[in-house]
This record gives C-alpha cells, structure tokens and sequence, in this order.
C-alpha cells in the first residue's frame, strides 16, 4: 500500500497522516503529479500495480471500506440543518460509492494475483485510463503553475492558472476541489475567486455522476 | 513538470514525467517516440520545446514569474497511459523523505490517492 495525499499544502494532509501513523509508504503530491501519470481526477482513487511492475488496474475509485462520516449522510434529518448545508448534504447522498465491493475486489487480486478475474489485460488497461487531450494536458500544465506560485507566496497569482485549469479540464475534481478548498475551507462554496463550486458543480453534472460505477 | 529553464536534465525530465530517453527517442516502456536531433542540448540534457513538441506536450509560459510548466503527453493514444507499465513516481514522504514507486518492485502495489480536503 502506497498512499498518496493530494495536497497543494502540505501541512494540510500532516495532521491526518500522524493521526493514521501508517506503516506503508505515505507520500505527499503537492502538484498533483498522479493525476498526470496515472490518469486520476477524483480522490480516492487507486491504482493496482503487479510484481513486475504492470498495472492491472488503472485509476478508479477507490473506497477503502464503509466511512462512518459519509454513512451518516444519510441518516441525518436535514430539518434540523440550516438551509444551504442541507441542500449540500441532499445533493452529497446521491453519490455513489461501492466500498464493500472495492475491497472484495481488492482482496481476491491480493490471493490470486493475475489469475483474478480483476486483474485486466494490458491492453484493457491502457483502454479504461482516462481520455487525455490536449486540454487536460494543459490543464495540468496550469495547476503546477498555480501550485508553484502559490507555493512560492503568490497566491493571488495562482488563482488565474487554477481558474483556467478548471476551465480545460471541468471533471478534475482534484484541481477544483484544492483550489476551491483555499478560498473556502471546508465547504468549498462559491466565491469571487471562482466561476464554480462544489455544490453547483457536482448538481451540474448529477451527483450520482461524481463517481464513475466501479466495473469490475 | 515545472520548469526554470527550457533546458532540462534528461534523468530529471524521465522522473517527472515518466518518459525515459533512449537512443531510439523517448519511450514509455516499450512505446517509444523518435525525437529530433534538436532535442538533444548536451550531454544527458534536453531541449524542452523539441521534446515537447514531438510528445504533444503543451508548455505554458508565465512569463511574469520566469516559469513554464510542461503538461503530459498527448501524441500516443488519446489516454492518461500510453502503456500499462507503471511509470517511475517520484515523491517526498510525509517526512520529507525521497519516495521511489520503483523501489517496490517485487510486491504488489495499491497505489491510493487521497486528499484533506
């Protein structure tokens, strides 16, 4: 297990990495180079990769098992919300995940290595990675820039390359939600700063689209 | 791949993008892009337009800070992967620390992405 947080600040992940105390390898992509190489848009995601190096499944969603706070999602009686956090929390119920069927998947590869009936071809793995254009590669060009000078104490300087980097490449919900997050934190609501946000975003698009179903 | 220079260190370009140089051009695995004599600045350096253009890379200039950044490559397939062979990833741990994917061939490999936001 290899673990990746997706965070232009890094501070930002330390706190839940310390809380974990991992035994596996657990990395911190500021630039969001996994989106570029393995094809990610969305957290979590994962990739399988075999003995020899192979990947045997490219980048999905990855929920590792059932997660007590989206879970409770569903049970909260949203009259009791004030208004804009229940519309929120109506439109987040629609996602779908599929969590147990992730870890079954997961743990059949993990006995049966490529003789899983999970483990694709090379060829059906290269066919189910994202489609890439030259939008969302200069999508990606924009949010290191953006990441850079944010990084480097310019703000304000990146907010233009993460705008148009939304802009080529509208379904990376990496690159919206991270900038969203710093102008917003914790609701990601919508701001000057940006044309879009979670909320009207993710209705834009059905919420039940957020995640692509899991195929096995 | 963020860029201080339109020169970059051939090792350094392979790590960060997954694209090795190899007499026969630039190859992931075994998909392999000729490259002009252009692209070739030095020993072991490269000319990133060349490259760029050759992969179907775009490259964005902003000029105001003296940076450009390189995006992936587009030319092969249409697809994030150009092959299903895992390219190198190279990243620091939450120590700080230089974290190679390599280092774990020989083991099965969940690579998960997360995020704190």
């Amino acid at each position: 297990m290899v673990t990746v947080a997706l965070d232009v600040d890094p501070d930002a992940a330390r706190p839940y990495i310390e809380g974990a105390r991992p035994d596996h390898p657990s990395l911190v992509d500021q630039a969001h180079v996994v989106d570029e190489l393995f094809g990610m848009v969305n957290v979590p995601n994962g990739v399988w990769i075999d003995e020899q190096g192979v990947i045997v499944r490219p980048a999905e969603p990855a929920h590792p098992g059932r997660n007590e706070v989206t879970e409770s999602f569903r049970t909260i009686d949203v009259s009791t919300l004030p208004p804009d956090v229940a519309e929120v929390l109506v439109e987040a119920r629609k996602i779908r995940t599929d969590p147990d069927g992730y870890v079954a998947m997961l743990r059949d590869w993990v006995e049966h290595g490529r003789d899983s009936r999970y483990a694709l071809s090379p060829d059906e793995v290269v066919r189910r990675s994202r489609p890439r254009g030259l939008a969302e590669a200069t999508a990606a060009a924009h949010f290191e820039l953006g990441e850079h000078l944010h990084t480097t104490g310019d703000h304000a300087a990146a907010i233009p390359h993460w705008r148009e980097a939304h802009r080529l490449d509208p379904v990376n919900w990496t690159y919206k939600r991270n900038a969203w997050e710093f102008e917003d934190p914790g609701r990601q609501g919508r701001t000057a700063a940006y044309d879009g946000c979670w909320f009207e975003d993710v209705k834009r698009i059905g919420a039940e689209n957020y995640y692509p179903p899991l195929v096995p | 791949m963020l860029l201080e220079s339109l020169d970059v260190d051939a090792g350094v370009f392979a790590d960060r993008t997954g694209w090795q140089v190899k007499p026969e051009g630039a190859c992931w695995a075994d998909v392999c892009v000729p490259l002009p004599p252009t692209a070739h600045t030095g020993a072991g350096t490269l000319d990133v337009p060349s490259v760029a253009d050759r992969l179907g890379m775009p490259l964005v200039h902003d000029e105001a800070h003296g940076v450009w950044a390189l995006g992936p490559a587009t030319v092969v397939n249409g697809r994030a992967l150009p092959s299903a062979v895992a390219p190198e990833l190279v990243l620091p741990d939450s120590n700080g620390n230089e974290f190679r994917l390599s280092s774990l061939r020989g083991t099965k490999v969940v690579l998960v992405a997360w995020a704190s936001w």
